[in-house]
């Protein structure tokens, strides 16, 4: 770990300083409103309302097929609701309604990094190349900065020995970790993980968790989405368990894992919980 | 010295020579512009827009539905009826681009098409814009795959520069019908060229295989 050599999280301070509990009152970075999509047919979202506060973690629950990954590709553009608004803090704010402003798409997209399930890691590219690849060719950090920084950031990793290697020789936990260290290196304000632990073996997990747990107690807005619920339990500040292509329910971890309101939540959560019974 | 031999030897070289300065150049100046016109005719066929898509489609249509040798009389027998007299060389190379130009682009497209949609993503998400994506991300895992594929059109290429031999271009295969038809051994120098052409060919391949490898080196085995 060298915190001086670490992007500063941009909710600013001490990025080892512990979760503050009243992380709540920050201000809103990001909120989504009545956003609807249909695939053909298909209707996978019917209306979904939440907002992302400075610094704050919020994860994603639910059945496969409920949305939860629609929703996180639509707050940086991979997907394009039909309907409905997203206004981050400092713009862009995109009316899905209105006819695509390319721009504001761009520039939304522009707030957020994103962490795949299948971490989506450039075959071609070293590690390090992998990592620079954004900050060089698309944000023009000087050369020597972005490698002094992509360098810092796969040591707290754990990859330092790893920089000019491929990534299929890499496993799967270490891969997305680099992967993860790929979004860091653009210092979004907002990271996004699309189930970046399902397509790991089981034995793996648990060191990109940790990883993902690092950066949310260093203060880094998130929005994961995830099978992993004692991962949701100790890191989130807000739990949204979707189904049918709604949020069913939303609270703190603690009130939705033990005093679940609505049935479809507890169902669900019996599955997961207790599959064998 | 049995006399065929002593015709073999002494016609070997000038037929390898033909081949330096007429084969080899004419395939490898044909292979570049047809690469060139190939990626960008592969990029129109993957276009959106159906007008665009449907102009490559038509080229590509009718290189691959008629023979090179009338595409390659059209332009040297037949454009001087329009007025427009070019000269074997330029003639040689425009027919032989233009070939390579639709063959190479299906082998070009099916490549591009061949990696994953997750590389388009994970591209877009750190902000490349989509010629970026293509130049850094998409077209080197492509040129892995198609090295095979673009090696036969290679390789058929530098055996189809023979028909140049029609439109006055001096190459191997001209070089070595002169001598036949000079000695009278047309077997004999026709069998001596086939076998020029198949060594051309070996090394050939044996760049393909190198070539391979190091484009083998990201690849997981």
């Amino acid at each position: 770990m060298s915190p001086t050599d670490a992007p500063v999280p941009p909710t600013g301070g001490d990025p080892l300083a512990p979760r503050e509990a009243g992380a709540t009152d920050a201000a809103v970075l990001l909120s989504a409103r009545g956003i609807r999509k249909s695939f053909g047919a298909n209707e996978v979202l019917r209306g979904i309302d939440f907002s992302v506060r400075r610094g704050e973690v919020v994860t994603l629950i639910g059945p496969s097929g409920s949305g939860k990954t629609t929703v996180l590709r639509s707050l940086n553009g991979l997907e394009t609701p039909d309907a409905g608004t997203l206004e981050f803090d400092g713009g862009p704010s995109i009316d899905f309604a209105r006819p695509a402003d390319k721009a504001a798409r761009l520039a939304m997209r522009d707030r957020s990094a994103m962490v795949f399930q299948h971490h989506n890691l450039f075959p071609h590219m070293t590690v390090l190349e992998n990592v620079v690849e954004g900050p060089i060719r698309v944000q023009r950090v000087p050369k020597a900065q972005a490698l002094a920084e992509a360098s810092a950031l796969l040591e707290r990793v754990g990859l330092a020995e790893k920089h000019d290697q491929y990534p299929h020789q890499l496993s799967g936990g270490q891969q997305q970790r680099v992967g993860i260290v790929r979004a860091l290196a653009l210092k979004p304000d907002l990271l996004l993980f699309d189930e970046p632990t399902s397509a790991l073996d089981p034995e793996l997990v648990g060191e990109v968790l940790h990883v993902i747990k690092e950066l949310a107690d260093e203060g880094w807005t998130m929005v994961v989405v995830t099978h992993e619920l004692q991962f949701a339990k100790q890191a989130a500040d807000e739990v949204l368990f979707m189904d049918g292509g709604v949020i069913v329910e939303r609270g703190a971890p603690k009130e939705i894992f033990t005093n679940p309101r609505e049935e479809r939540t507890r169902r669900f959560l019996d599955r997961i919980l207790r599959p064998l019974d | 010295m049995n006399e065929g031999l002593q015709l073999f030897l002494e016609s070997f070289w000038p037929i390898v020579w033909g081949g330096i300065t007429g084969t080899i150049p004419l395939a490898l100046a044909s292979f570049a512009i047809g690469l060139v016109l190939a990626l960008a005719v592969a990029l129109m066929r993957l276009s959106k827009n159906r007008v665009v898509s449907g102009i490559a489609r038509f080229y590509i249509s009718v290189i691959r539905g008629t023979p090179l040798l009338v595409q390659l009389f059209v332009i040297f027998y037949g454009l001087p009826a329009v007025g427009l007299v070019i000269d074997p060389w330029p003639s040689a190379i425009i027919a032989f681009s233009l070939n390579v130009g639709g063959y190479a682009a299906e082998v070009i497209r099916a490549a591009i098409l061949s990696v994953p949609k997750g590389q388009w993503e994970a591209a877009y998400t750190i902000g490349m814009s989509p010629a970026t994506t293509l130049r850094r991300v998409i077209l080197p895992q492509a040129a892995r795959v198609s090295v095979p594929p673009l090696s036969n059109t290679f390789i058929s290429l530098v055996k189809d520069t023979s028909l140049a031999s029609l439109i006055l271009v001096t190459e191997l295969f001209r070089v070595a019908q002169q001598i036949a038809a000079f000695s009278q051994e047309f077997m004999l120098l026709y069998l001596e060229a086939a076998l020029i052409y198949w060594l051309f060919c070996l090394a050939l391949s044996g760049g393909q295989t190198r070539l391979e490898k190091r484009l083998d080196r990201y690849v997981a085995h």
